[in-house]
């Protein structure tokens, strides 16, 4: 284990290594960014404990308010408190919200410029067994698409608390995607995060793998498996979708000529997409996306839909072993 | 009452005529709801709201949210008028580069309390913002929202209309304008709306039918909703979509179009059609100062 940011878990591959998943950091993060500023409040659409918001519901009872199972008043009552002056943040399913509101979100929080912080939980495929109709693979793409929309998906619970405290602080509204399933706890209290920025987690020179959410443990096990092929993998945590940090992204590139891209989404409209844009418009290298290939979900356990979809350290190594033996055909 | 019948039938009369020659200007735009809600807008923003032109960001302002974006016209002119901006401005309608887009956004006019024109989502932004002023524990303010009545078709309402009352939001006034008419013909072709009162009855609400050109009728039901306790309050208000030029009153075929562009069988043809409805306004402002004489 070698060329690792310092302020990663020193339990990075070791077994013992604490789980958690990236909602509880949203509900930690929450009641963190209402002792901080009162104009805070949360609304939710009949899933407050299973989204994490009921610690904040119980410390705040006065600024919590539930909507029932109505995703468009959901967003929309949201709209209507951030004209008032507060920072309103909604949960509820990824695949409801913003899959069913997506129009109003659009104008009532978007154009309108209101702060409003949707927060996607039980996204990708970590609601498992629930089936296709729950896994919200599309979020993103709905997402990024959106001017005045910020889009974070988080690797880990300490993140996605960041994420949360950090997004509390804007004037704009954000998207918060989360995850059902307990994963690996990377970071640390010690991990940058800043809205637009990208971090380093290794250096490499043969390759860039550039992931975000989850999915994240997996391209580190990959730095592992490709270092006993002498193959040198440069690692990007890039939970900041939109905006893009182009600059760490590009450095790196430059260097590897070679990009590998890894989320639990689609990948027409993800941050593969997101990336692709950017490198085909201002310095084209070869590329894979890994991700969901054009089509839903299904039940089954996280880890058996991981597997099945080749979201894996294998799938995601040999991605990268095809995307180097390419871009060194080109030179 | 501030000002007189005969001022405020004036007030709207005006407005009236500012809306024909806003939509001549644009060659596209909504005709028969922003004619057909004069009334209730000039009892709102002469009467009824208590706001600062000059300061429209005030903190203890009555807030207005528009639902239905497409009769922006109307409160665009009535804004005008009130002194919110030069009148000039109304003939920029629909322009490149004008602050009275197509359907309204906040951002770029001082006033407009929100962005709007998808149905459906204007109560529960009011409801939000209703929600909010009590949260800030501002007991001065209302909140007013205007929505259509083929609005009502949109799921959207009627989660706002369940939380409003749930949510015992007393200082939220909902105004319908139940002018009968939608885009594809009647509502109670398109889909039906009645018993209406009764719907709203049913989700927990304080109704009021009123004659949406009455504007004393309508500046009174507004100061019943004020005395109303743990409910919030509706009005639906009776209007005839195109009110006051003849060959527009009732007919679907004005919901979404301007004067001046198309000859309609029945109607004067199209060169006609402003110089016609302009006619009329003028005969009834004269019928307006007599009757008040």
């Amino acid at each position: 284990m070698s060329n690792y940011a310092d302020h990663l878990s020193k339990q990075l591959f070791n077994d013992a290594i604490d789980h958690a998943p990236t909602r509880k950091g949203f509900g930690d993060g929450l009641i963190l960014a209402g002792d901080l500023d009162k104009r805070v409040v949360a609304l939710c659409a009949d899933l407050t404990e299973s989204t994490q918001m009921d610690g904040f519901a119980k410390k705040y009872p006065e600024r919590y308010f539930e909507v029932g199972v109505a995703e468009q008043n959901l967003a929309t009552v949201a709209a209507g408190l951030a004209a008032e002056g507060f920072i309103p943040f909604t949960s509820s399913y990824a695949a409801f919200s913003p899959g069913r509101n997506w129009e109003q979100i659009r104008t009532t929080a978007c154009l309108n410029e209101q702060p409003v912080k949707i927060v996607g939980s039980h996204a990708g495929l970590s609601v498992g067994p629930d089936g296709a109709t729950h896994q919200m693979l599309e979020d993103i793409a709905l997402m990024r698409s959106l001017p005045h929309m910020t889009v974070i998906v988080p690797c880990d619970v300490i993140e996605a608390r960041k994420a949360t405290m950090e997004i509390a602080k804007t004037k704009l509204p954000a998207y918060l995607r989360l995850a059902r399933e307990k994963t690996p706890v990377i970071t640390t209290d010690d991990s940058p995060f800043e809205i637009g920025k990208a971090q380093v987690w290794r250096e490499g020179s043969d390759i860039t793998i550039i992931v975000a959410g989850p999915l994240a443990y997996e391209a580190l096990k990959v730095c592992e498996i490709l270092a006993e092929e002498s193959i040198d993998v440069e690692l990007i945590n890039c939970p900041s979708i939109k905006p893009l940090d182009d600059i760490t992204i590009l450095t790196s590139t430059r260097k590897t000529r070679a990009v590998v891209t890894v989320e639990e989404a689609q990948i027409n409209g993800g941050l593969g997409s997101a990336i692709a844009e950017l490198l085909v418009e201002h310095d084209p290298v070869c590329m894979e996306r890994i991700g969901v290939h054009d089509s839903f979900g299904q039940s089954g356990t996280m880890p058996e839909l991981w597997n099945h979809y080749q979201l894996l350290a294998a799938d995601i190594a040999a991605a990268a072993r095809r995307v180097i033996k390419r871009s060194n055909q080109q030179t | 009452m501030k000002h007189s019948v005969k001022d405020l039938d004036l007030i709207a009369n005006t407005i009236r005529v500012d809306i024909i020659k806003m939509l001549e200007a644009a060659g596209s735009g909504h005709s028969a709801g922003p004619l057909g809600m004069a009334d209730v807008f000039t009892a709102l923003y002469f009467e009824v709201l208590n706001h600062r032109p000059q300061d429209p960001e005030w903190e203890d302002r009555d807030r207005l949210i528009l639902s239905n974006g497409h009769i922006v016209p109307i409160r665009y002119a009535t804004m005008a008028e009130a002194g919110y901006f030069p009148k000039e401005e109304l003939l920029t309608l629909r322009k490149f580069g004008s602050r009275l887009q197509g359907h309204p956004e906040r951002v770029r006019l001082p006033g407009m309390e929100s962005t709007s024109g998808p149905l459906g989502s204007g109560l529960s932004q009011a409801a939000g913002i209703g929600l909010g002023l009590k949260l800030k524990g501002n007991t001065s303010s209302r909140v007013y929202v205007c929505m259509g009545d083929g609005e009502l078709n949109e799921g959207n309402v009627w989660e706002a209309a369940m939380f409003a009352s749930a949510r015992k939001i007393n200082n939220l006034t909902a105004i319908i304008d139940r002018n009968n008419i939608q885009i594809d013909g009647f509502t109670e072709t398109v889909m039906p709306l009645e018993p209406l009162a009764m719907k709203w009855q049913a989700f927990g609400w304080h109704v009021i039918e009123v004659d949406g050109h009455n504007i004393e009728q309508i500046v009174a039901a507004c100061l019943e909703a004020q005395a109303i306790f743990e409910r919030p309050t509706v009005l639906i208000a009776h209007t005839i979509p195109g009110k006051g030029v003849d060959y527009m009153e009732r007919e679907p075929v004005w919901h979404g179009m301007p004067p001046g562009l198309k000859d309609i069988p029945g109607d004067p043809p199209k060169d006609e059609q402003v110089k016609v409805a302009l006619a009329e306004l003028r005969t009834l402002r004269g019928k307006i100062r007599g009757e008040h004489e």
